[in-house]
């Protein structure tokens, strides 16, 4: 009981240590707000907040939803041909070696600002660890099993996937939770670069306004948003990987 | 069953085995020994065509070995059970890919279940079917790993050290478990291991392999009557041929 609390406990103390270093040292609102005046904020912009939170959520789940299938398949084809391993693997390195924000301007150029940029950006940003990861998991199948396996006649397919692939499920899962909050940094670095709507675009309109209290509520609000995705990734690793946190569970 | 005619493997540049000649008959059970690193490994790699040797040829029943032979059980020091899978359906795993299983696999299930149940019960994991790989002991997962490599009844089984790693009651246990399979079910078997009294209880002839580059040069009939026991471990004839295999190897050691 105490144990689960904790984590909570600690964020709470957290904000009231904030929240008294505000009122102690007489912090003006427009340098670093006091979670009061947030919380005010988030009540009084409810709407923009919310509108805007929806069209950043959806913009990062498309992204991710696109990069956890390109990215995967890109993986298998990685991790399943050395062929491809070696044609392709340098060229996703040096691709992952660009910083994605330096994109956004050059997909603004093609689509246009709004959605697509940032369904783009966080595709872009995510998809890397999920290749990375799919490839390393299809790699770490011992080289005993494989004879075992060749030996009984199966198939590249069979191999695949009844070994390779359930295999790999830990690592793939460990990447979602790495991709999805790229995802989200992406939506936001796209939408604050190059949008009219979505929680950057906000960011960006508040602090033009000074309204400091707002980019906060915006920010706690893609943060909260971000650590939801990843529960839910989490969750899911339980259900689909469970054997990998062996003893822990039970 | 299997014939081995003047075979060499040679790996980059080194020569890991050299003018290997052998053969092995219906239902034998051979064992392999030798000084460590004189490529028992690798035999057994050719025979089962997971590598083609450099020159001569090798034949299993009758036809010339060229890519994996299909069907053949094998096992390994390293268990090899997927984690995700329980007992029971670890051993099932070679019924989803060998045919005539395979066929029967999505109709017949339970049947095939109740199969694999039957082998657990008889090396004594019958109430171990549901639990998963990291809930076993270490020969408890050497045993799923034993009934895994003869649930589909190869004809041939391919054992490389499979005992290993296991503490010396358990070892002892599991060669009953196995030599009683044998008898059973009669494959073809060849066992690979440094280890002479496993070799000297298990097999019928025991091959013993020279220092690399490798190659047979000696073999021992074992002329001890089935089933053995723990009793005959005590035998004099037992433990002279353990001895004179032995100093068979001490002498390959120190040229």
């Amino acid at each position: 009981m105490l144990r689960q609390a904790r984590p909570w406990l600690l964020t709470i103390a957290l904000f009231a240590l904030w929240e008294l270093s505000c009122r102690l040292f007489s912090v003006p609102d427009f340098v670093l707000p006091a979670p009061s005046e947030i919380l005010q904020a988030g009540v009084r912009f409810w709407e923009p907040l919310l509108v805007n939170g929806l069209q950043t959520l959806y913009t990062t789940i498309v992204g991710f939803a696109i990069a956890i299938v390109i990215g995967v398949l890109l993986g298998v084809a990685v991790g399943c041909s050395p062929v491809i391993y070696e044609a392709l693997y340098p060229l996703l390195v040096g691709f992952n070696a660009v910083p994605k924000v330096a994109l956004v301007p050059i997909v603004v150029l093609w689509c246009g600002i709004g959605t697509v940029p940032a369904v783009i950006t966080a595709f872009v940003i995510s998809f890397f660890p999920i290749t990375v990861n799919v490839a390393t998991g299809l790699a770490s199948v011992e080289p005993e099993m494989h004879d075992v396996l060749r030996v009984l006649g199966a198939t590249r397919l069979e191999v695949l996937r009844k070994v390779s692939i359930p295999r790999s499920l830990p690592y793939l899962f460990a990447a979602l939770k790495v991709a999805i909050t790229l995802a989200f940094i992406g939506s936001v670095v796209s939408e604050t670069v190059a949008a009219n709507q979505g929680i950057g675009f906000l960011m960006l309109a508040a602090s033009s306004r000074f309204q400091v209290a707002l980019v906060f509520a915006a920010l706690l609000l893609v943060a909260a948003m971000s650590i939801v995705l990843y529960a839910f990734c989490a969750l899911l690793e339980r259900r689909m990987a469970g054997w990998a946190f062996r003893g822990q569970a039970s | 069953m299997i014939e081995l005619a003047d075979v060499s493997l040679r790996y980059g540049g080194l020569l890991a085995l050299t003018n290997t000649e052998m053969m092995v008959a219906e239902g034998e059970f051979v064992a392999v020994v030798g000084p460590s690193g004189c490529g028992k490994s690798t035999l057994m790699k050719l025979v089962t065509g997971l590598l083609a040797p450099t020159t001569g040829e090798i034949r299993v029943e009758g036809r010339r070995v060229q890519g994996p032979v299909r069907g053949a059980g094998m096992a390994f020091q390293n268990a090899t059970l997927l984690p995700w899978r329980s007992t029971l359906d670890n051993v099932m795993l070679p019924l989803e890919i060998v045919e005539p299983f395979k066929r029967t696999m999505r109709r017949d299930r339970k049947h095939l279940e109740a199969r694999v149940q039957k082998l657990l019960e008889a090396v004594g994991l019958g109430e171990f079917a549901a639990s998963f790989p990291w809930q076993l002991s270490g020969g408890m997962q050497q045993r799923t790993n034993l009934c895994r490599s003869i649930i589909h009844e190869p004809k041939l089984l391919m054992l490389d050290e499979p005992f290993a790693a296991l503490d010396a009651f358990t070892k002892e246990d599991l060669w009953q478990v196995l030599q009683e399979l044998w008898l059973k079910q009669r494959f073809t078997a060849i066992l690979v291991t440094h280890d002479l009294r496993e070799a000297a209880f298990l097999a019928d002839t025991v091959h013993v392999m020279s220092q690399r580059p490798g190659r047979i040069v000696h073999r021992c009939p074992i002329a001890i009557a089935r089933p053995r026991t723990l009793a005959t471990t005590f035998d004099p004839a037992y433990t002279e041929i353990v001895n004179e295999l032995r100093a068979r190897i001490a002498q390959l050691r120190s040229q």
